[in-house]
């Protein structure tokens, strides 16, 4: 058993996962996650949008401490984080798969999947989204 | 609507100061502020306060002063301390009263901001995923910023060197010694390419101003600095800021870029008019990013700029005379109006060690914060 640390974010445990971002009828701005109302025209007319499975890296960080009192990933282990940009849609920021500094790159291809992530008191395996190299 | 005069400035020290609580600092920092007007805490007509730690700065009047004057507290992340400030000033501007004061006091516990994302209509696993961190955002932002316009690691460690260097000249700073560029760079990476000493501290601190209408300053100094305008604005779609789960493809400029034109233009000055400048340098590379969008160069001239010595005390474009964030660390409710303060020294020439030559009549202060808010102020004699 294992379950999505953000159940409504993405279509898992579908084969060829992708996120669920919402897009706006009238003006066509895009957010990940869904949100009920546009952040750009204010309007109420957002729509389910699934989003692109592969994407560019636009800009990347890493994280080499444990960030909040409330992170869950157990003990702390340094990774990267990456704003991904998925066709033209929508930039979403995420977790990637890989966090060398050497082999990170601006405009690098990855591709969404979903990684182990921590396993809950009751044993059962907790999964997130991240990017990995395409 | 009237100009406004600032007549007074106090500080209480940014640093530790183990039980001493925020709520005496604010107290500290009033008094300070009314000796340096020459005016007592009865004058007072109305206050703002603004603190993260404090859910009631105005409680401080307990122990200044229990005059039944209004007094509102202000919370605005990292732009709390411009926000009371912009709201003290504004109530002058308008013709509602005559003098008051603003405020700021906070004594944040050691390390980042712990608070539930959901306060920022984030969702919860947010958090729990890991991403629920300022400095994270800083590292994107920074990183892409160097990639796109030629900016060097050697310049992040330029900026925070000559922050605790400024902050060894000053006696209210927190960090107090001068670091080498090279122990910056060696010290641990945090958030690539940000190492630990190219960040600023959550800290304790305190700091006041106390404004009238500029025709009764004289009857406080003969020397009043005025507060020719501020400005405060929020994130606009397309604008990639600190905590968020996306970004929009078509990119919009950072609040910065509109606080600052805001206010320049409330001002009627331009950035080349400016002799001394108080930027947000949450980290080096805030402080690289800040300077082209408050509009003193444009994107990748900072490379050289910093290299040349520009932004130093003695240089065409001084920045962080009194150390920044960097030195002094980050009080929220008062940050902002340490820098009102320094700058106030510097355009009455009372800046001692720190001070800048030229006879400086112009000063700019910005801030910026979560979920993406900044505000710019301009001074002059």
């Amino acid at each position: 058993m294992a379950r999505a640390l953000a159940p409504e974010v993405s279509t898992w445990p579908d084969d060829d996962v992708q996120l669920v971002g919402s897009r706006c009828d009238d003006c066509g701005a895009t957010t990940w996650p869904r949100q009920p109302r546009c952040p750009r025209c204010s309007r109420t007319n957002m729509s389910d949008l699934l989003l692109p499975r592969r994407g560019t890296v636009v800009s990347w960080t890493t994280q080499e401490f444990p960030p909040s009192p409330d992170y869950a990933g157990g003990n702390f282990e340094p990774f990267a984080f990456g704003l991904v940009q998925l066709g033209d849609d929508v930039r979403v920021e995420a977790r990637l798969t890989e966090r060398d500094p050497d082999r990170l790159s601006f405009g690098m291809d990855v591709e969404l999947t979903m990684i182990p992530f921590y396993v809950d008191e009751d044993g059962e395996e907790v999964v997130t989204v991240a990017f990995a190299p395409a | 609507m009237n100009d406004v005069a600032i007549i007074g400035v106090g500080l209480h020290p940014f640093g530790r100061f183990g039980d001493k609580s925020a709520m005496e600092m604010g107290a500290e920092a009033i008094q300070a502020a009314l000796a340096d007007a020459g005016a007592e805490w009865g004058d007072i007509q109305f206050g703002f306060g603004g603190s993260y730690e404090l859910s009631n700065p105005d409680a401080v009047t307990g122990l200044v002063g229990l005059t039944g004057i209004p007094f509102t507290d202000v919370f605005n992340a990292c732009a709390t301390a411009a926000s009371s400030l912009e709201q003290a000033a504004d109530t002058i501007r308008l013709g509602k009263y005559d003098i008051g004061i603003a405020v700021g006091m906070d004594k944040h516990p050691r390390g980042a901001f712990i608070a539930d994302p959901r306060q920022l209509g984030l969702p919860k696993w947010y958090g729990e995923n890991g991403q629920y961190l300022t400095t994270k955002f800083f590292g994107m932002k920074i990183n892409r910023y160097m990639h796109e316009h030629g900016i060097s690691k050697q310049t992040l460690a330029r900026v925070a060197a000559k922050n605790y260097r400024n902050g060894s000249l000053n006696p209210n700073a927190f960090r107090r010694s001068p670091i080498p560029e090279d122990e910056i760079l060696d010290s641990p990476m945090l958030n690539y390419p940000l190492t630990q000493y190219m960040f600023c501290a959550p800290d304790e601190g305190a700091a006041a101003v106390v404004m009238c209408r500029a025709e009764i300053a004289h009857r406080y100094t003969p020397n009043p600095v005025y507060l020719r305008s501020t400005a405060i604005r929020t994130r606009r779609y397309g604008a990639y800021e600190v905590h968020a789960t996306w970004a929009a493809v078509d990119e919009d400029v950072s609040p910065t870029v509109y606080a600052a034109r805001a206010a320049f233009e409330g001002a009627g000055v331009g950035p080349d008019e400016v002799d001394v400048i108080q930027l947000q340098d949450t980290d080096a590379g805030a402080e690289v990013i800040h300077m082209a969008e408050s509009g003193f160069c444009a994107d990748g001239e900072q490379e050289k700029l910093i290299a040349d010595g520009a932004t130093e005390i003695d240089g065409p474009m001084p920045v962080n005379t009194d150390g920044g964030l960097i030195a002094n660390g980050e009080p929220i409710g008062a940050s902002g109006l340490r820098q009102v303060h320094e700058l106030v020294l510097q355009l009455r020439g009372r800046a001692g060690d720190r001070q800048v030559g030229g006879n400086p009549k112009v000063g700019y202060a910005q801030v910026y914060g979560a979920p993406g808010t900044a505000a710019a102020s301009i001074l002059s004699t």
